[in-house]
C-alpha cells in the first residue's frame, strides 16, 4: 500500500520535533533546576530579611536595596571591585598585545614562550595565591629582596588593603597574560599578510599599521577577551581568601570585593536576604558590562550569531 | 634612505625580544622560587639575601606537608569531580549542540538564546540559594553536590553547536537514507566528527572544575571531601609561616597539573585558543 507522500512527510517532521524535543529536554531541565531556579530564588531572598538561623523570614520589599548603599563596606567593595576589574582588564590587555606583536615572527623560539607564557594560566588559582603571597612577605619574600637591590626598603605588600588590592591586581595580569597574548597572537596570524605589504607600499608607518589594519582585524577576539576578563575580574574571590585573610579565616585586612562580601554576610553571619541582594547588583553590573561592551565594539545585536 | 627605516625597525624588533625574554623570566621566575623554597630546610627559608638553590636540599617538608594534610585523598576528590562534570557538559554540550546546529523546530531561537543568556550569569550570582537547595537535598559533603553546578555549562552548547553547524547536512541525510536513526546520527556521525572540538571543550571543562574553589569551600567541611584547591587553602591557612610546607603542598598540588601540561602542551594550548576563538 502507497501512502500519500504529504502524510509520510508529516510524520517524519512530526518525528524530528519529537526527536528535538525529547532530546533537549533533559538538558533544558538540568539548566532549569541548576541555572534558572536558583537565579530567581537570588531575586526572591534579595527581598526579604532572610536570616539562616531565625526562623521569620518576613518580605521586606527592596529595603535590603536601599541598605546596601548606607553600607560602608559594600560600598567599599564596589568600588574596590571595579579598580581590581577595570586595572586587570585595561593593563592586562594592553600589555598581552605588546607582547603577542613582538611575538608574531617567524621564530625558532615561539613554541617556548607560548609554553613559559602559558604556564601560569594552566595553574589554578589557589597554588598561585600561594606563591605570591610568599613571593609578597614582607620579611622574607622574593619582591622585596629584588626592591632591595634598589635600595627600596621593604614593603607590606599584602598588609594595608589598598597595596593589597594592587598586588593582587598585578598577580592576576600575570596569571592571565599569556592567555591573552596566545589568543591575540592567534588573531595575529590570521591576519593576511597581503594587508600588511599594501599598507606599506602605500606608505604607511608601524603605528599606523597597527590602529588601521591590525586593531580592527582583532576586533573579534578583543571584544571576547574583554568581556570574559571583565566578567572573571568582577568575580575575584580566590586570591582575596588565600591572600588576605588571617589563618583562622579573620578577615582582618582582608580587601573588601563584592564575592568575598556576598561569602562573609551569606555564609559567616548567615544573612542569606541581604547577602542575596548584593548578588543581584553583582549580576546586574556583570550583565550592563556585558551588554555596553557587545554594543560598543559590535554594534549589532547580540543574538545574531544564531542565525 | 632604506637603511634609516630598517635600523629603526630592527631596533623595535629588538626592544620586543628583550620584552618577551624578560616576561618570560617573571613567568617562570615564582615557579622556580617555590620549587626551591619546598626543598630547603627551615633556617635557609628564611635566610638573607634569598638564595635560589638550596645549600642543604631534603624532602622533609614534603614528608610534613604529606602527614599534615592527606594531599593524595584531595587529588582523587579533584579527580572524580572533575571527571564527573567533563562528561556530563561534553554529553550534554554535544547532544544540545547537535540539536541546534541541524534541526528546525518552533522554538528553537528562543530556547538558544535562554541558554546563551545564562552563560553571562556568574556563578557566584546565585550560590546562595544553590547552597540551600544542596543543603535539603542533604548533599554537603558529597561528590554529587560538588559537581552539580558544573553539570552543565551553556558556553559548552553554544560552542559545540558553533563547530557542528560546519558539518555538511549531506553526510546525515545520507545516513537518514541508509535507515539510521536521529540518535544513531549523534552518536556515529556527529560525535567522532566533533572529536577536536570536544577535546577542546573536555580541557576547558576539566580545568574549570578543577581549579573551583568557593563551591567546595561552601559544601565541603569534612577533610576527606576537600578537593585539591580547598586542601591546600586551608593547609596554607594552617601552616601561615611555615612556607618550606606550604610551598612543598603547593608543588605536590601542580605537579598532576604540570605533568598532563608536559605531555599534552600542544593540544592544550590549541584547545583553550579554540574554545576562545569560537566563542
Amino acid at each position: 500500500m502507497v501512502r500519500p507522500p504529504g502524510r509520510r512527510v508529516m510524520r517524519v517532521q512530526t518525528k524530528r520535533y519529537l526527536f528535538c524535543y525529547l532530546g533537549l529536554l533533559p538538558v533544558l531541565a538540568l539548566f532549569i533546576w541548576l541555572r534558572v531556579i536558583p537565579l530567581a530564588n537570588t531575586i526572591n531572598l534579595s527581598f526579604h530579611n532572610w536570616n539562616l538561623i531565625k526562623p521569620f523570614k518576613p518580605f521586606i520589599g527592596l529595603q535590603n536595596y536601599m541598605n546596601l548603599f548606607n553600607d560602608r563596606l559594600f560600598v567599599m567593595a564596589l568600588r574596590n571591585t571595579a579598580i581590581f576589574a577595570f586595572s586587570t582588564v585595561v593593563i592586562g590587555m594592553a600589555l598581552s598585545l605588546a607582547l603577542a606583536v613582538a611575538l608574531n615572527r617567524p621564530s625558532r623560539l615561539t613554541g617556548l614562550y607560548q609554553t613559559l607564557y602559558f604556564l601560569p594560566v594552566i595553574t589554578p588559582m589557589v597554588p598561585v595565591s600561594v606563591i605570591w603571597k610568599w613571593i609578597y612577605d614582607p620579611g622574607y619574600g622574593l619582591l622585596n629582596y629584588i626592591l632591595s637591590l634598589f635600595g627600596i626598603k621593604p614593603i607590606g605588600w599584602l598588609m594595608y588593603p589598598n597595596l593589597a588590592l594592587m598586588s593582587m591586581i598585578i598577580m592576576c595580569i600575570w596569571k592571565n597574560l599569556g592567555y591573552n597574548m596566545i589568543m591575540f597572537l592567534v588573531g595575529l596570524k590570521n591576519i593576511p599578510a597581503q594587508y600588511y605589504e599594501a599598507a606599506a607600499i602605500d606608505g604607511a608607518n608601524g603605528w599606523q599599521i597597527f590602529c588601521h589594519i591590525t586593531l580592527p582585524l582583532l576586533k573579534p577576539i578583543l571584544l571576547y577577551v574583554l568581556i570574559t576578563s571583565t566578567i572573571d575580574g568582577f568575580n575575584i574571590f580566590t586570591p582575596v581568601y588565600v591572600m588576605t585573610t588571617g589563618s583562622q579565616g579573620a578577615p582582618g585586612n582582608a580587601v573588601r570585593t563584592l564575592v568575598f562580601n556576598i561569602y562573609e554576610e551569606g555564609f559567616r553571619y548567615f544573612k542569606m536576604g541581604y547577602a542575596s541582594s548584593q548578588a543581584v547588583m553583582l549580576l546586574l553590573i556583570v550583565l550592563a558590562l556585558t551588554v555596553i561592551q557587545l554594543r560598543v565594539f559590535r554594534g549589532e545585536d547580540a543574538g545574531a550569531s544564531i542565525q | 634612505m632604506v637603511s634609516k627605516k630598517a635600523s629603526r625597525e630592527l631596533a623595535a624588533q629588538a626592544v620586543g625580544q628583550f620584552f618577551l625574554l624578560l616576561g618570560a623570566v617573571i613567568m617562570l621566575l615564582p615557579f622556580i622560587w617555590m620549587l626551591s623554597t619546598s626543598l630547603k630546610p627551615p633556617e635557609e627559608v628564611i635566610t638573607w639575601p634569598p638564595q635560589f638553590i638550596p645549600r642543604r636540599p631534603t624532602f622533609n617538608n614534603y614528608i610534613e606537608a604529606f602527614s599534615a594534610a592527606p594531599f593524595f585523598r584531595f587529588f582523587l576528590n579533584s579527580l572524580c569531580v572533575s571527571s564527573i562534570s567533563t562528561v556530563s557538559i561534553l554529553l550534554t554540550s554535544s547532544f544540545a549542540g547537535f540539536i541546534f546546529a541541524k534541526y528546525q523546530f518552533p522554538g528553537r531561537t528562543l530556547l538558544f538564546l535562554i541558554i546563551l543568556a545564562t552563560s553571562m550569569v556568574p556563578f557566584q550570582s546565585y550560590m546562595i540559594p544553590f547552597y540551600l537547595m544542596v543543603n535539603r537535598l542533604g548533599w554537603i559533603n558529597t561528590y554529587q553536590g560538588l559537581a552539580l553546578p558544573l553539570l552543565v555549562m551553556s558556553f559548552g552548547i553554544f560552542f559545540m553547536r558553533q563547530n557542528i553547524v560546519s558539518i555538511p547536512d549531506e553526510l546525515l541525510d545520507a545516513a537518514r537514507i541508509d535507515g539510521c536513526s536521529e540518535f544513531r546520527i549523534y552518536w556515529q556521525i556527529i560525535m567522532p566528527l566533533s572529536k577536536s572540538a570536544m577535546a577542546a571543550l573536555a580541557i576547558f571543562a576539566f580545568k574549570n572544575a578543577w581549579g573551583d574553589f568557593i563551591w567546595p569551600l561552601l559544601i565541603a567541611n569534612e577533610l576527606e571531601m576537600y578537593t585539591m584547591e580547598l586542601g591546600l587553602g586551608m593547609f596554607q591557612h594552617r601552616f601561615t609561616v611555615d612556607y618550606g610546607s606550604i610551598t612543598a603542598g603547593s608543588v605536590v598540588s601542580i605537579l598532576p597539573i604540570i605533568t598532563v601540561f608536559a605531555i599534552f602542551r600542544r593540544n592544550i594550548i590549541e584547545g583553550v585558543t579554540l574554545t576562545g576563538l569560537k566563542g
